[in-house]
């Protein structure tokens, strides 16, 4: 029987990895916003927005449920974390600011062809700034540099060497390049215009690539900018089965792309980032900031954790079908761009 | 500027500015679900035109609600790491619920605001009423954490460490049910006035305008009925202070000296040095009256408390009589628009009645900015009261001035920014 911190570190590794999958592919629409080009531009920023639109918000929540999941049940991590990575953290916290009022902006602001392109760079930067950040922070969580008092999280930090250095940039990277993967795989399904599906093709394409050269870069400075984590994923019974898995998904993920089976693609390159993110959570195991902070030492009390975790089950009893609701009404056959277009027409002109 | 002062400067103007976008996030899709429950039952296309067109400023509100309300979850950890990793279990409980309800709110607003023609009428009104649940949900679980602060309770201390964590009883302290009440009401009555005040403004120019006239009608009684409500619930939150804060009590009423039938105290200035409160216009006894129900009460005074465990004096008796202001300003408009109502049997126009509910507009934002004020600084020096003192919770992090300037500047844009669209949205289609 597994302990109730252990239960929660997996909700939270879970949520995550959604977390990623969803909000993961909204900041990767924002990359392909910024990188928009030729002659249908304008159309491939447009299928963005009507992609992102309803679905961005809910998507969001992911994070802070992995944010209250980490005070509450690993609170003293949690201080730690906040100390030693204040500056990525707040950088990041920018750019989810930005990012969300931007693209909110843009859809309400005058429709000038100037105002227009002033939010979607703002929206694009921020939408690329953020889960660079994001990896930053697990980057420099998974390098064994925040040097944390079991007892009351405080830190011994210079507030930068933990997270400024080569392999936490690394990961941030590598987060940003699985964005923009997931987000250009998604895109290809969310319009029946062939062209358009072609455009995103060819992003998809470029962006696996961009996910290969990433995860090696991350792997080889892993030796030396976070050894436990190299420990885990080199050394283990399960490391070479497991790295042997993730990158035949990721090759038949590049094959299906590439032979346009875009159904097929959605659901191997989330399992691929699925892997990715699973992979880290077995190889950070035992600890959640090391080298002083385990799941164990730092977990609040079972008086605490159970309540959480009902909640948690409450929570995944309302929350998956409410999900499953919209994402079927935006999502679903219908949920093509032009419908939704035609839709928001006629709403301008009867308003 | 000292560290602890940025750290404070910086989470004040957080909350500030996110407690704006939230109020709005829980109550206009009440005044969304009335405009669209009257269009299902009355076929009357002018309920649907208003209930769209709540929802497009609503959206701009709700997405800085969002991003805001992260950067406080963020900054809990980010500016008072020590305050979190004592407080974090105790206080979990409801802000994990706080993230199941905040789910509700974003998915269903999800659907809500871009389902009008792909759900069913019913299934989007009813969209609808759940984002009105989980706004109001999530509102109340925040500031159940935010009583506990005030009146910190499931748990015992053994060697500086809290033990014995019991989530349920801490989540269900003694200040949770006054303050989630208090904040609630407010909610609905600032963006009720708020509402009817710039309807009102157009319905001075064009009285017979059915649109305006109908959103007029909605967000003036969800406003009046709040305001009405709103004194029984600050007259609970008074009892509670007075038995559980009596130092905050004391602060917001300038009350220095300990005495028996202690007066009510309307403006005054109090003065810090020589422990006195000058020129406020007394009301004899009816502190200890409105506090115990008994002219004779005991009321605890500042000087009951040493001088570094007491808030600024000052601060929370002035916010205390804006907030108090506001709120009278708002409920005599709405016993006027009432009656107004009552006598001519129908919406209350009369241009100089427009003109004052156009003047109350910001007012209910105002007293809910003095409220918390009253809240936060009433509870200084603690963060935990009695516990845990603020000066002892904060950030190592040196310059703290810097992210402090930099989300202080970054707010001021998105606020003249959603001003400037909200101006559009308001004025585009008159």
């Amino acid at each position: 029987m597994l302990s109730y911190e252990i239960w929660i570190a997996g909700v939270m590794l879970v949520s995550l990895i959604i977390y990623m999958l969803t909000g993961g592919a909204d900041f990767g629409g924002g990359i392909w916003d910024l990188f928009a080009t030729g002659r249908r531009a304008k159309d491939q920023r447009e299928l963005i927005t009507h992609a992102l639109a309803p679905i961005w918000e809910a998507n969001h929540v992911w994070l802070i449920v992995i944010v209250v999941l980490l005070f509450v049940a690993f609170p003293v991590a949690f201080a730690a974390i906040g100390t030693a990575l204040h500056i990525p953290l707040t950088l990041m916290l920018i750019g989810i600011v930005l990012r969300g009022t931007a693209f909110v902006f843009r859809t309400y602001d005058d429709q000038s062809e100037t105002t227009h392109l002033r939010w979607s760079r703002l929206f694009a930067i921020a939408s690329i700034i953020t889960p660079i950040m994001l990896g930053v922070t697990l980057g420099a969580v998974a390098s064994g540099t925040i040097h944390a008092n079991v007892e009351t999280g405080i830190v011994e930090t210079d507030f930068i060497s933990s997270w400024f250095a080569l392999f936490p940039f690394a990961i941030g990277f590598f987060t940003l390049t699985l964005c923009a993967l997931l987000a250009a795989v998604y895109l290809t399904l969310e319009t029946d215009n062939p062209e358009l599906q072609e455009d995103f093709r060819v992003r998809a394409l470029i962006a696996a690539v961009g996910v290969g050269i990433m995860a090696g870069i991350s792997f080889l400075l892993s030796a030396e900018g976070a050894p436990s984590i190299r420990k885990g994923l080199g050394n283990s019974i399960w490391s070479l089965p497991f790295h042997l898995l993730t990158g035949a998904v990721a090759l038949c993920a590049i094959w299906a792309i590439w032979k346009r089976h875009y159904s097929l693609a959605r659901v191997l390159v989330p399992i691929q980032v699925t892997l990715v993110i699973f992979g880290w959570g077995l190889a950070q195991y035992p600890y959640i900031v090391a080298p002083n902070l385990t799941f164990s030492n730092t977990a609040a009390s079972n008086s605490v954790l159970r309540p959480v975790l009902l909640i948690v089950v409450i929570g995944v009893i309302i929350v998956v079908p409410a999900f499953w609701y919209l994402y079927a009404v935006f999502k679903g056959k219908v949920g093509k761009s032009e419908s939704i277009k035609a839709q928001d027409n006629t709403d301008t002109i009867s308003n | 500027m000292e560290n602890l002062l940025a750290a404070r400067a910086q989470m004040a103007m957080s909350l500030a500015f996110h407690i704006i976008f939230a109020s709005i996030g829980i109550a206009m899709p009440l005044l969304m679900v009335i405009a669209e429950g009257m269009w299902l039952k009355t076929k009357d296309e002018t309920y649907l035109t208003l209930a769209k067109r709540w929802s497009k400023g609503t959206a701009i509100m709700f997405a800085v609600g969002a991003v805001s309300g992260t950067v406080l979850s963020f900054e809990l950890g980010l500016l008072w790491p020590t305050f979190m990793a004592y407080a974090g279990p105790i206080i979990g409980m409801p802000f994990s619920l706080e993230g199941l309800a905040f789910f509700i709110e974003a998915i269903f607003l999800g659907i809500y605001l871009y389902g009008w023609n792909r759900v069913p009428k019913t299934a989007h009104w009813i969209a609808g009423m759940m984002v009105l649940l989980g706004g109001m949900m999530s509102g109340i679980f925040v500031v159940t954490a935010n009583a506990w602060m005030n009146t910190p309770t499931g748990f015992t201390i053994e060697n500086g460490k809290a033990v014995n964590i019991d989530p349920v009883a801490a989540m269900l302290n003694p200040s949770s049910f006054s303050q989630a009440l208090h904040m609630t009401i407010a909610a609905f009555l600032s963006v009720g006035f708020a509402v009817a005040g710039i309807h009102a403004y157009f319905l001075r120019r064009d009285p017979q305008n059915e649109f305006h006239r109908k959103a007029f009608a909605i967000a003036l009684s969800v406003g009046a009925i709040f305001a009405l409500l709103q004194p029984i619930s600050g007259d609970i939150s008074a009892k509670r202070l007075a038995k559980h804060q009596p130092v905050k009590l004391a602060a917001m009423e300038g009350q220095w000296e300990t005495e028996r039938g202690a007066p009510l105290r309307i403006g005054g200035i109090p003065d810090e040095e020589d422990e006195v409160t000058r020129y406020a216009i007394e009301i004899p006894k009816a502190l200890s009256f409105l506090t115990h129900f008994d002219f004779n009460a005991e009321i605890k005074g500042l000087k009951e408390f040493p001088p570094e465990n007491r808030p600024p004096v000052a601060i929370v008796h002035y916010a205390f009589q804006i907030m108090v202001g506001c709120g009278i300003v708002m409920i005599i408009a709405g016993i006027i628009g009432g009656w107004l109502a009552w006598k001519h049997k129908g919406l209350p126009i009369n241009s100089w009645y427009l003109r004052f509910v156009t003047l109350c507009t910001p007012l209910g934002f105002i007293a809910i900015e003095a409220g918390w004020t009253v809240t936060e600084v009433g509870r200084q020096p603690w963060v935990i009261y009695n516990i845990m003192r603020t000066a002892d919770a904060v950030t190592p992090m040196p310059h703290l001035i810097v992210p402090f300037i930099g989300f202080t500047v970054l707010y001021i844009f998105l606020s003249i920014i959603v001003v400037i669209l909200l101006r559009r949205q308001i004025f585009l289609h008159d």
